[in-house]
């Protein structure tokens, strides 16, 4: 299991790079969602997860479900660097024909392991596969990662219910907590509250952590694996929505689907060098 | 035997047989008589509790697993509320996931209209891949259950929990995917679906004593529907009329109207919930009060005979 800092730190650098520049190439996506959950993504894939690029239907591997469906860019990036697909088709982002569209589909994405896009749903499903791999007894872990806005759908807490009911500690999720969603920021829009609390009330084991602190989220992780006491777990990570580069943090609640020109891609590649 | 018991049954054999198959149900596995499955089968046979979206996308998950599960609910809960979740998570996703629904349209009888499926069919119909499927007896309801384990893919099961009176003798065998045509006749094809078969076959009795030679043909299976079945009828018989349990707007009277409206336009007529919402009393109340009777189907068959021969 890599712990080295300045691996991921160069890493997710290099992550962030490949998703600015293939939908730079494009002009427009989600660039905020998709720069704030590269760090957990990164520890997953290139740390924590039992999967093979060579064989990525495997049985019994581990399994990621992105609910924030819209995040998809940044999954290809690691998927495309791992080695999944070649890192030229990352060029075909969102292209009529693509096998790379703006929310993940598992059948046309090698490595995706569930179609998602419609809020709320990818949990559940995740959900579901935790219960499969229970009755299979193969040991996988399932991973989740949910938006906070995503967290207003009803069909969340119909899953973090039925998730605690029945013990599914081999169930990861993660909150990608930016604070911010379409229409604004989600403290106005709908406040979540004390989100933690809210958890922890469904009997899942909470932990808070800085989402853009490898290392934190690796030790979460780990206490999730063996301290979780037989409940399913969430890290709720305190995210910035369009991390790591300056225009697009500015941006706010306009980086949820923002245009972007050749000129702005190069302006954030050298922030990101 | 009543329908839920039949098709319980079948879910047992399969169950014991192959271990893909999981059921999951959403607090009306005593509805829908599949509680007693969690006994033989405690880790593939669970219930979610009051929560049909998380049912349909849980069903997702496990068919990603490479489960075969089925997920039973009332009509308009399995298919109406979860719309979404079926058609993006089960059918986008290409999920072996199996829905079924029960008590469809007036059959809901004393739970009345909220719990009324009028436009079940309609919904699943427009969602592409999904096979939607309403067995006419417990014969058809048995002989279908191995091939809907077979297909890949989602199916929708319209269940009518009751008794239905037996349609077809033990030894029937069918294709899921090709029509039955149950009356030969020249005049007039009577094409209906589920508990109106029933009364097609009273209607084909009564236009008979008439002098009118209707052909009656059962749609068990409303997608893909058997074009080929229903053409050849309308071609001999110049005219037609539908008859469903289910709004006119979307389920049999519609899929019919666009086959042959392209392919062979004759006069047609139908008998169906004429776009309103159900309503609380017993069955056969609210076949008279909704008009999914023979006598109304008579009448159409014979105002169709009469456009035909205008």
């Amino acid at each position: 299991m890599i712990k080295d800092k300045s691996f991921f730190a160069e890493k997710s650098r290099e992550i962030r790079r490949l998703t600015v520049e293939c939908i730079g190439d494009l002009g427009v996506g989600h660039l905020g969602g998709c720069l704030s959950v590269i760090d957990v993504l990164t520890v997953l894939y290139y740390s924590v997860m039992n999967v093979d690029p060579k064989n990525p239907c495997r049985e019994g591997r581990d399994r990621l479900v992105l609910s924030k469906g819209h995040a998809g860019p940044a999954l290809y990036s690691i998927l495309a660097d791992k080695g999944f697909f070649p890192k030229e088709e990352l060029f075909t982002l969102n292209r009529a024909g693509t096998n790379l569209p703006s929310h993940c589909d598992m059948l046309r994405t090698p490595g995706v392991d569930m179609t998602t896009g419609a809020l709320g749903q990818g949990f559940s499903c995740a959900v579901g596969i935790a219960i499969g791999s229970k009755i299979k007894k193969d040991n996988a872990t399932v991973y989740a990662v949910i938006g906070d806005g995503e967290s207003q759908e009803g069909q969340i807490w119909e899953a973090a219910m039925y998730a605690a009911h029945r013990r599914l500690d081999n169930l990861i999720a993660c909150t990608d907590y930016n604070k911010l969603q379409i229409d604004g920021p989600t403290e106005e829009i709908n406040t979540l509250g004390d989100l933690g609390a809210k958890w922890a009330s469904f009997d899942w084991f909470v932990q808070r952590v800085d989402g853009h602190d490898h290392l934190a989220i690796l030790t979460a992780i780990e206490r999730a694996k063996t301290n979780s006491d037989g409940r399913p777990s969430m890290i709720i990570l305190d995210t910035v929505k369009g991390k790591g580069v300056s225009f697009i943090e500015e941006a706010g609640a306009n980086n949820h689907n923002m245009p972007i020109t050749s000129e702005q891609v190069q302006i954030a590649l050298k922030e990101l060098s | 035997m009543e329908m839920r018991a039949i098709f319980a049954a079948e879910l047992d054999q399969m169950m014991e047989k192959d271990e893909r198959v999981v059921v999951i149900d959403a607090d009306l596995s005593k509805a829908n008589g599949t509680l007693f499955l969690r006994g033989k089968y405690p880790e593939r046979a669970f219930d979610v509790g009051v929560a049909e979206q998380n049912m349909a996308s849980i069903a997702a998950g496990l068919a990603s697993y490479g489960f075969v599960p089925f997920i039973t609910s009332f009509c308009p809960f399995a298919t109406r509320r979860i719309c979404d979740q079926l058609a993006v998570s089960i059918a986008y996703a290409r999920q072996n996931v199996k829905i079924v629904g029960s008590d469809p349209g007036i059959s809901a009888e004393l739970n009345g209209g909220t719990h009324m499926g009028m436009e079940d069919i309609a919904i699943m119909r427009s969602i592409p891949s999904m096979v939607v499927f309403e067995p006419v007896d417990g014969i058809q309801l048995k002989k279908a259950m191995p091939q809907i384990l077979k297909h890949e893919g989602p199916v929708y099961l319209r269940l009518f929990r009751k008794k239905r009176p037996q349609i077809f003798n033990e030894d029937y065998e069918f294709d899921l995917f090709k029509a039955d045509v149950l009356k030969e006749g020249r005049d007039v094809s009577i094409i209906a679906s589920g508990i109106m078969v029933e009364e097609a076959l009273k209607a084909h009795a009564e236009l008979k004593s008439q002098g009118i030679e209707a052909e009656v043909i059962n749609v068990h299976t409303l997608k893909p529907l058997d074009s080929e079945v229903i053409l050849k009828s309308v071609q001999k018989t110049g005219c037609a009329v539908t008859a469903e349990n289910h709004n006119i707007i979307g389920g049999l009277r519609s899929a019919v109207a666009e086959t042959i409206s392209e392919y062979f336009p004759v006069p047609l007529k139908s008998v169906g919930v004429q776009d309103v919402f159900g309503e609380v009393g017993r069955l056969e109340e609210l076949k008279d009060i909704f008009g999914l009777t023979a006598e109304t189907i008579a009448v159409q068959a014979r105002k169709a005979i009469a456009a035909k021969n205008s």
